[in-house]
C-alpha cells in the first residue's frame, strides 16, 4: 500500500512537471502526448495492478509485471536512441557555429589587411 | 586560372606541421595557382602560430570539432573561393608530397571526379593493426555505401569543385572518411584509386585511426544511417 502511495504521488508529480513543460512551450505537443499517457498508464497501473494482468493476458505474457518489465526495456531503448540522434544534432549545430565563426573571422581578417594596406 | 587548394586539417601538430607545410608543393604543372590551407581544430599547443609563420592560409576552429568537421569547413572555404581541384593532406607528416600530383592525373584529364590515394596498393609494410582497422573500415564501406575501396581511411584525396559541390559532409569525427564514400556513392560521382606511399612513424600512428576507435566509428555511422 505504501509503495503504491509513493509510486502514485510520483507520477503525479511528473505529469504536472509535463503540464507546466507543455505551457511554457518548452515541449511540443507529440512529446507532451508521449510524456503524458506514459505516465497515465502508469498510474493506472500502480492504482489498479489487475489492468497490468488484463494486458499480459491479451498479450499473451505471463504475468502483469512482465508486461510492464517488457514495455519499459523497449522504451528505454528506444529512449536512449532519441537522445544519442538528439545529441549528435546538438553536436553538428555546435560545430556549424564553430566554423561560421571560422569563416567570418577569416573574411573579416582579409578585410583588414586589404584595408590597412589601401591606408600605406 | 586553374587554382588549387591543399587542405590540412590539423590538431595539436606542432611538432611536425611546419615541416609539412615547408615540403609542400607551391608550383604544379597546369595549375597556375597553388594555395595551402591549414584548418587549426581547436589546437592548444603553436600548431596556428607555426602556420602563420609559414606563410599559409589559416582557419581556426575556436573549438576541436573533429576531422570531419575540419575537411568540411575546408571545403566550404574551397567551394566560396572557387578552386577548380581541391587535395586533403594529413597534417602528421605521414604522405609524399610527391603524391599529389599522382592523385592530380585523373582530375586534370577530368576521367575522375574524386581520386583516393591509396596505401593498399603500394605493396610496403603498412603496420599490422593499421591493415586490420583499414580492411574492417573497408567492409563498413561496402556494406554501408555498397562501395569497395581499398583504402577507406586514406587522408590524401583529390576533389574537382564541381564534386565538392555535391558532397554533403556531416559527420564530424574520424568517420569522415566513409562518409565520403556515401556521398561518392550517392551522387554517382566518378571515383578513381591510385597508388600512394606513406612513412609510418611513432608519431603519425598515435596520430591516426586506432583499433580502439573502430567501434565508435561503426556506431556514429549507424546513427547517421537514421537520420
Amino acid at each position: 500500500m505504501i509503495i503504491q502511495f509513493v509510486l502514485s504521488f510520483f507520477l503525479l508529480f511528473a505529469l504536472s512537471r509535463v503540464v507546466l513543460q507543455v505551457r511554457s512551450a518548452k515541449i511540443s505537443i507529440g512529446a507532451f502526448l508521449f510524456w503524458s499517457s506514459l505516465f497515465v498508464f502508469a498510474l493506472v497501473g500502480v492504482v489498479d495492478p489487475n489492468v497490468t494482468s488484463y494486458f499480459a493476458n491479451f498479450l499473451g505474457i505471463g504475468r502483469g509485471s512482465d508486461v510492464v518489465f517488457y514495455i519499459s526495456i523497449a522504451l528505454l531503448y528506444y529512449l536512449i536512441f532519441r537522445f544519442s540522434i538528439a545529441l549528435e544534432d546538438t553536436r553538428r549545430e555546435i560545430t556549424e557555429i564553430v566554423r561560421r565563426i571560422a569563416l567570418k573571422d577569416d573574411l573579416v581578417k582579409k578585410t583588414s589587411r586589404i584595408r590597412s594596406h589601401r591606408r600605406k | 586560372m586553374i587554382k588549387l587548394l591543399i587542405i590540412l586539417p590539423a590538431y595539436n601538430e606542432e611538432k611536425v606541421i611546419g615541416k609539412v607545410l615547408k615540403s609542400l608543393p607551391r608550383k604544379i604543372n597546369q595549375i597556375i595557382k597553388v594555395d595551402l590551407l591549414v584548418v587549426d581544430d581547436g589546437s592548444t599547443d603553436d600548431t596556428q602560430e607555426i602556420c602563420r609563420s609559414c606563410n599559409v592560409l589559416v582557419i581556426h576552429h575556436l573549438i576541436n570539432r573533429g576531422l570531419g568537421a575540419a575537411l568540411c569547413t575546408g571545403f566550404t572555404y574551397a567551394v566560396n573561393h572557387h578552386y577548380n581541384y581541391v587535395v586533403t593532406f594529413d597534417a602528421d607528416g605521414q604522405h609524399s608530397p610527391s603524391d599529389i600530383g599522382r592523385l592530380l592525373k585523373p582530375l586534370l584529364s577530368k576521367t575522375a571526379d574524386v581520386v583516393i590515394g591509396s596505401r593498399m596498393l603500394n605493396l610496403q609494410s603498412m603496420p599490422l593493426t593499421r591493415r586490420f582497422v583499414n580492411f574492417f573500415s573497408n567492409l563498413i564501406t561496402l556494406l554501408f555505401y555498397k562501395i569497395w575501396t581499398t583504402d577507406s581511411q586514406s587522408g590524401l584525396r583529390g576533389f574537382t569543385l564541381s564534386a565538392l559541390q555535391k558532397i554533403r559532409v556531416r559527420t564530424q569525427r574520424m568517420e569522415v572518411s566513409s562518409e565520403i564514400f556515401k556521398e561518392i556513392s550517392r551522387h554517382h560521382l566518378i571515383f578513381a584509386e591510385v597508388p600512394i606511399s606513406s612513412l609510418y612513424t611513432n608519431y603519425s600512428l598515435q596520430k591516426g585511426q586506432r583499433i580502439t576507435n573502430a567501434p565508435n566509428v561503426f556506431y556514429k555511422l549507424l546513427l547517421n544511417n537514421f537520420r
